[in-house]
């Protein structure tokens, strides 16, 4: 392959720096989105992900946050070393992210149609009255009347919201688009609806997708790659297939345990023992050692490093190098 | 709402001049006077009558004739004394407000945006200062440096720009200090909201991510305090005008309560209320313009309060 990956993150390293020492939100991420795919990005709350995200944007508060090495790639180019002005026509027009709560992401005092043309105008040379219209079309687009371009976000539902979001992210046919649990704050049948809508759109753009998610189904049915992070660390990395049917980290395994089934018995749920580790005061060597039921001596020394165990599956634990399979 | 306040306001002065200690009729007529005398003149001006009475024939006089009264010690309509003194007082008033908005919501942002740098510090230092100040001690340091050591400007007098530059900000200065903490404060909350992210995500400038996106959200505490201090300000800066001898509101008032004028510091109160009720209602119309979610609701107690007879 000639080309380079749309998205290429190589040996990140996100901290926030507090008083009392640094906090390590991402610890040396590797992660690759080629173009027109979708990968998925599952963990825990505080895992990393949204950072990571926000670090790919360049718009982690600084201070405290800050990117301490690494690279990101994007079409080739280390968005790292780019000025702030170049960043400015990238977020937006090329990459763009739908955040978390769509109840608090729209501005309240601007109407739902000035907020679409607002990113319009920003990202192309359409005339004020054009990039209207196209405001218009994209709301059209997610399924809300254009008449109600002239309404602001507090005459809206939690669903509609967050299909403006969407409407603003697509709004300039982004190369990649963002989602960080775009549907998280939203019950279960929108959600349907918001992902269905983003699947069709996203096939229509042609746009590549990162999903942060920490719902395993979600990611199942969206995602071509899958990317298991705990710590700030990708844990394990591979087609969502593979990973599926083949998970070997065991934070993995414990994730997929912890599902219940519809036609199991009533059992208690399982879980994975113990809680996230506090990322300012990390375990010895492997994060994940202190709740891991198959740790050994090793893991408590020693950090793990990524081990490739099959062709595209990446794990990081000390007891899976491929010939150990459990 | 405006109605109730000034009636409410009304009985409460009434009352406390009702019992002040005192015989206004015996003021009038001063020492010379004879118990007689006294006597007509309280029957003459319904002194006599029960209290329920009189109050309910100033309600009548203030509310269907508009009338105030006369000053005891000049006889002239209360009315026409607080007109004479308003214009001072207004103008007083806009150009302090005027000031404190335009360097007070500025400096606001600036601080909020660089929160915690020297900068910052310096500002909230300084808004401490003045907060605390006195205002007459301001105006009379004021008057010390600028008119007598430099001579830039007059030391009394409104009439001409360069004299009200002093009074003004004698006035600005205090409530400048609350308006910066107000927008700073305000400014602070508003930058960490989710759609200021947004906006910065779309590729927006900083500058116009805090103009249109943040300070529009940030306005509705700003315009209240401002509200507020043009409110204080029309009732007149008794203080700034005895010290700078503007013929305002405020002097009329100290004027009107050193000679026991009763009619005058009842028209006076009664006036100030209504001059602050009169900017409560503008602001909270202001507030409909600046916030869609407010304007909201307001249309839908318009709405219950129409449709709440026909049921």
């Amino acid at each position: 392959m000639s080309d380079p990956p749309l998205l290429d993150i190589q040996d990140l390293v996100i901290r926030y720096e507090k008083r009392k020492g640094a906090v390590c939100a991402v610890e040396g991420l590797n992660l690759r989105l080629e173009r027109g795919k979708t990968l998925g990005f599952v963990g825990e709350t505080g895992a990393g992900k949204t950072t990571a995200a926000l670090g790919i944007m360049r718009l982690l508060p600084e201070p405290p946050g800050k990117i301490v090495s690494g690279r990101i790639l994007f079409n080739g180019e280390n968005l790292l070393d780019k000025s702030e002005d170049e960043m400015r026509s990238i977020r937006g027009g090329k990459i763009a992210m739908i955040f978390q709560d769509p109840m608090t992401s729209l501005n309240p005092v601007a109407t739902i149609g000035d907020q679409i043309t607002e990113m319009i105008s920003l990202h192309s040379d359409l005339s004020r009255r054009d990039s209207i219209r196209k405001a218009s079309d994209m709301l059209d687009l997610v399924g809300i009347r254009r008449e109600r371009a002239g309404d602001y976000p507090h005459q809206l539902s939690g669903g509609m919201k967050q299909r403006v979001v969407i409407a603003i992210a697509l709004a300039c046919s982004p190369e990649l688009l963002i989602a960080d649990e775009p549907t998280t704050a939203l019950d279960v049948t929108i959600q349907a609806q918001v992902l269905d809508l983003m699947k069709g759109l996203k096939e229509a753009f042609s746009t590549s997708l990162l999903m942060i998610s920490h719902d395993l189904g979600i990611v199942a049915e969206f995602c071509d790659d899958t990317a298991i992070m705990y710590a700030g660390r990708v844990v394990e990395y591979a087609s969502t297939a593979e990973l599926f049917g083949n998970p070997i980290h065991p934070y993995t395994r414990g994730l997929f345990g912890s599902i219940p089934s519809i036609t199991g018995g009533k059992g208690d749920l399982r879980t994975i023992p113990g809680l996230t580790p506090d990322a300012s005061n990390l375990p010895p060597g492997c994060p994940f050692q202190p709740r891991c039921d198959i740790a050994g001596p090793e893991c408590s020394k020693e950090a793990p490093r990524p081990t490739e165990v099959k062709f595209g599956h990446y794990c990081l634990c000390h007891l899976n190098r491929g010939e150990n399979q459990p | 709402m405006l109605i109730p306040v000034l009636v409410g306001v009304a009985f409460v002065i009434f009352v406390l001049l009702y019992l002040t200690p005192g015989d206004p009729a015996r003021i009038i007529l001063g020492t010379q006077s004879t118990p007689e005398t006294v006597k007509a003149l309280r029957a003459e001006m319904g002194l006599d009558d029960p209290f329920i009475v009189q109050f309910g024939r100033y309600l009548f006089n203030v509310f269907f004739r508009g009338d105030l009264g006369r000053t005891y010690v000049t006889k002239t309509l209360v009315t026409d004394e607080i007109m004479s003194a308003f214009p001072q007082t207004l103008k007083l008033a806009f150009w302090s407000v005027l000031l404190l908005s335009a360097v007070g919501i500025p400096v606001g942002i600036v601080s909020a945006i660089k929160q915690y740098s020297l900068l910052d510090n310096a500002v909230m230092l300084l808004a401490m200062i003045a907060t605390a100040m006195p205002v007459f001690w301001l105006g009379l340091l004021l008057i010390l440096l600028f008119s007598v050591h430099l001579g830039w400007f007059p030391s009394s007098g409104f009439d001409t720009p360069m004299s009200m530059v002093l009074p003004c900000v004698a006035v600005a200065t205090p409530s400048m200090a609350v308006v910066v903490r107000m927008t700073r404060s305000s400014m602070l909350e508003v930058i960490r909201q989710d759609y200021i992210r947004t906006a910065r995500a779309k590729g927006q400038k900083e500058s116009v991510i805090i103009l249109r996106h943040a300070l529009i959200n940030a306005l509705i505490p700003i315009i209240t305090i401002i509200g507020l201090q043009f409110g204080v300000a029309l009732g007149g800066a008794v203080l700034t005008e005895s010290v700078f001898s503007i013929h305002g509101l405020g002097r009329l008032m100290v004027d009107g309560i050193k000679m026991r004028d009763y009619p005058l510091v009842q028209g006076g109160v009664l006036y100030t209320a209504f001059a602050f009720s009169v900017v409560n209602l503008f602001v909270d119309i202001l507030y409909a313009y600046v916030d869609p979610r407010i304007k909201a609701q307001y249309q839908r107690a318009g709405g219950t309060k129409r449709t709440a007879p026909s049921r």
